[in-house]
């Protein structure tokens, strides 16, 4: 199975319910829109950041969520700058750094198993317009199934086409590792209507 | 008991079965033919996979017509390649799969999932990734995801094609010892050779019909 | 949904995860890094069409959301999802749909010219469309600037739809997925 990106701890925050992490996270996402003045926003971040180490969250994976987009960051600062000045610039990248650090604490506290079965729940109301939970489940378990499966096959094309020289096509590539997949899905869904799901 | 009257299947461009009348209540059964002869389609009746085009296919009392979902739960499908028979991620929720329609209580489930480990001596691997086993290991993962479902029949279709000589005699000899009426298609003659009825198919029509030891050297002939 | 078509779903979810395992290649002069994976909803929605090309997309952002590091580059998670870039992965559905749409429309004469011109309206126009009004509201800038600010990424997006293109037509052959109605 693929780990996710959870990291085990005790805190106030691991206990939490993954719906109301969830739940806190759209309302900030949203209150950062709101307020207009970035030392309030500035505040909101600097809170969110101090529950890194409360959760028991070193710096180091602090780091890891925010390095992706430091350079994104620096460019809108830039060009508010350019355009306005730099409390438009400090506005919004607190407010950015903000959303992506909190929801990536709800991400590093909250258990993918957890996610995926507050995700059941909440589908539930949705049965009567045709969404049904189990084969939901079943689709993101045949998802997780078929990664490494697929990644196998891709790598025995690939050797496959280098033995012919085609190994700098990415077309003689993509196109047979679609192709056997496929088949291997047909053989799939006769495996599971032979173990009689629907 | 399987019976099959006067059953044909015709796919778009061509005619898989014709006209097959069949009566089969051996506790062994094996089925040998050419790549395209309608040994596959035939088996594929047997638990709906396949409906006929027209003719009556019956499994004990149920009809394959209008007993689909029970039919499918009488007999169990074991498929040649266990890459593709394996629908999820971890070995335990791969055997509990098939019982998920039935609502069992928790401990029969887990009761069922154990015993049926055991059984193939794969006790230590309950929790891990089904992808990391073996091709032997995966083929009787295979079966006992069939098994926990404890049908009356099992179809194999061409269940060792893809393994090696150990892990092909592992899965001959889980075979053996089983109490379900087993058909099993091969092109590994030995595999069927101690059955107690074989089959021949060539063109959709069973050419060749009776115990091993007359179908098989005759079948061979056939094929040379 | 029938059986098939879920399994299908979960292929291309899948698929979309794994071309995500490819290192990414960088452009000469710009800088700028091609990763595979957004070929994944171009396939997606030309080969299976829109509703399940759609839906596969949807699928494999479920598992991102999660917190699975299924992104390029192992990312994944919430931040990922609402982060900057958050419109161009909701975009990648809708893209998934409008291709998959549009190659069903074409589905009986389809040929290169319309099977490129239908995967680049959904896989750029339709994608950056989205992707840029969300760079623009969260870094408060217009919809002008984030259009140009993204403009580097055209060639790769051209490149993939070139591959997209050969692959669907060649998968159209091979195993027609998309029925011939319409």
């Amino acid at each position: 199975m693929i780990a996710g990106l959870y990291i085990d701890g005790q805190s106030a925050l691991h206990r939490a319910a993954a719906g109301a992490k969830i739940l806190a996270m759209v309302a900030l996402g949203t209150g950062v829109f709101l307020i207009p003045d970035w030392p309030v926003v500035g505040f909101v971040l600097a809170t969110v950041l101090l529950l890194y180490p409360v959760s028991g969250l070193g710096p180091r994976i602090m780091w890891t969520q925010i390095k992706p987009i430091l350079w994104l960051l620096v460019i809108f600062f830039a060009v508010q700058l350019w355009l306005n000045d730099w409390q438009a610039g400090m506005l919004v990248v607190t407010r950015i750094a903000a959303i992506v650090m909190f929801a990536s604490l709800v991400t590093l506290t909250t258990k993918t198993s957890d996610l995926l079965a507050s995700l059941e729940r909440a589908m539930q109301p949705l049965r009567p317009i045709g969404v049904n939970p189990e084969k939901v489940s079943l689709a993101i378990s045949m998802v997780l199934r078929f990664i490494p499966v697929i990644s196998t096959v891709a790598s025995e094309i690939r050797d496959a086409q280098r033995a012919r020289g085609l190994d700098r096509s990415i077309v003689a590539m993509v196109v047979p590792l679609i192709i056997r997949t496929l088949k291997m899905a047909d053989d799939v869904a006769d495996a599971i209507d032979a173990r009689s799901f629907d | 008991m399987i019976r099959l009257e006067n059953v044909s299947v015709q796919f778009e461009q061509r005619r898989a079965l014709a006209d097959i009348d069949l009566t089969l209540g051996e506790k062994r059964i094996g089925i040998v033919g050419a790549n395209g002869s309608g040994k596959s389609t035939f088996v594929r009746l047997l638990n709906g996979l396949q409906t006929a085009t027209s003719g009556r296919v019956v499994v004990d009392e149920f009809d394959a017509a209008k007993d689909g979902r029970k039919l499918r739960r009488h007999v169990g499908f074991v498929f040649q390649n266990p890459d593709n028979q394996i629908v999820y991620p971890v070995v335990e929720e791969d055997i509990a799969f098939g019982l998920k329609p039935l609502k069992l209580p928790k401990d029969e489930v887990d009761r069922r999932i154990d015993d049926v480990l055991a059984r193939y001596d794969l006790q230590d691997f309950k929790t891990h990734p089904s992808h990391l086993l073996s091709g032997g290991q995966k083929q009787l993962l295979a079966i006992s995801g069939v098994l926990v479902m404890e049908p009356r029949y099992i179809v194999f279709d061409e269940p060792t094609t893809l393994l090696d000589l150990r892990n092909r005699n592992r899965v001959q000899r889980a075979i053996g010892e089983l109490d379900q009426t087993v058909i099993t298609v091969s092109h590994d003659l030995d595999l069927i050779a101690d059955y107690d009825r074989v089959l021949a198919f060539e063109d959709g029509r069973v050419v060749l019909d009776g115990p091993p030891s007359e179908v098989l050297p005759k079948y061979r002939e056939m094929m040379a | 949904m029938k059986t098939k078509d879920i399994v299908y779903v979960a292929l291309f979810a899948a698929l979309t995860a794994v071309l995500g395992l490819f290192p990414p290649i960088t452009l000469p002069v710009t800088g700028v890094p091609v990763t595979a994976q957004s070929l994944g909803p171009m396939l997606a929605g030309a080969i299976l069409g829109a509703r399940r090309g759609g839906l596969s997309i949807v699928l494999f952002l479920v598992l991102v959301a999660v917190g699975l590091p299924l992104l390029s580059g192992g990312r994944g998670g919430f931040g990922v999802m609402i982060g900057v870039t958050g419109g161009f992965m909701f975009g990648w559905a809708i893209s998934a749909f409008v291709i998959g749409l549009l190659i069903e429309k074409f589905w009986n004469r389809l040929n290169v010219l319309n099977a490129a011109l239908s995967i680049a309206f959904g896989g750029i126009v339709v994608l950056y469309a989205i992707g840029n009004a969300w760079v623009a509201v969260v870094a408060e800038i217009s919809y002008w600037q984030a259009t140009v600010g993204a403009a580097p990424f055209l060639i790769g997006d051209a490149i993939k739809v070139a591959i997209a293109t050969a692959a669907c037509l060649a998968v159209r052959r091979a195993y027609p997925l998309i029925s011939k109605a319409g």
